[in-house]
């Protein structure tokens, strides 16, 4: 599917080269959430794409539409600061679930030990009189 | 000429941006773990977005923008959803 905007030279390259750019820094990290060896490694790499990958591309599509509509669109601010929000969030999140997950499996669960020694349903001996 | 240069980075950039979509892909299927194909699922939103950004670019419509925007919206609630599943085992307490 060969089709672009017509565009002029200037705007024309530098689309071409923000949009190169994003994209190859995308790349470098999906390869890097594929290669890397553990989990805490690898949580650190797509957000390479989430951060200047987007940024890249965004800016890019943000100089074909102001020059195709000849003003100023910055609309795709937007979702760079959306991502930029959310980003972070998630990926806390994700990080705590997984630091849980491997203290359940590691066997020092917090969430187990009241449950089987603690004084509601542990043996009654354990129990204060 | 520019056009013809603008035409081919805009499809370098998105097979470019295919591959990124096969490596999160790989990771989402292979993970050793739960939290790896969560990992590999919110790449692999951001990534689609991208492509649809580029669609974007090439056809030059405001449609794909508001698509990508949807796009990352609900990848972000997926992603905070199954974080807390995989917290707690339920998503809503």
């Amino acid at each position: 599917m060969i089709q672009a905007p017509d565009l002029p030279v200037w705007a024309a390259l530098i689309v071409a080269i923000l949009l190169l750019c994003g994209a190859i820094i995308t790349l470098i990290g999906s390869i890097g959430l594929l290669r890397l060896p553990a989990f805490q490694h690898r949580m650190h790499a797509p957000t390479l794409g989430s951060t200047l990958g987007t940024g890249s591309i965004l800016i890019g599509s943000m100089v074909c539409f102001s020059v195709l509509h000849s003003r100023l669109m910055i609309h795709e601010l937007l979702i760079a600061l959306f991502l930029t929000l959310t980003t972070p969030v998630g990926f806390m999140l994700l990080a705590r679930a997984a630091l849980y997950r491997s203290r359940v499996d590691a066997g020092s669960t917090p969430a187990q030990a009241p449950i089987g020694k603690g004084p509601l349903e542990g043996d009654p001996t354990a129990l204060p009189p | 000429m520019n056009v013809m240069l603008l035409a081919w980075s805009i499809t370098t950039a998105q097979v470019i941006l295919g591959l990124a979509i096969g490596c999160a892909f790989w990771r989402l299927v292979k993970g050793p773990r739960a939290q790896d194909r969560v990992l590999g699922f919110d790449t692999l939103y951001v990534n689609v977005m991208l492509v649809v950004l580029t669609l974007g670019v090439q056809t030059g419509r405001m449609l794909y923008y508001e698509a990508a925007l949807i796009i990352a919206l609900l990848g972000f609630a997926a992603t905070v959803a199954f974080a807390k599943f995989l917290m707690r085992g339920e998503v809503i307490e």
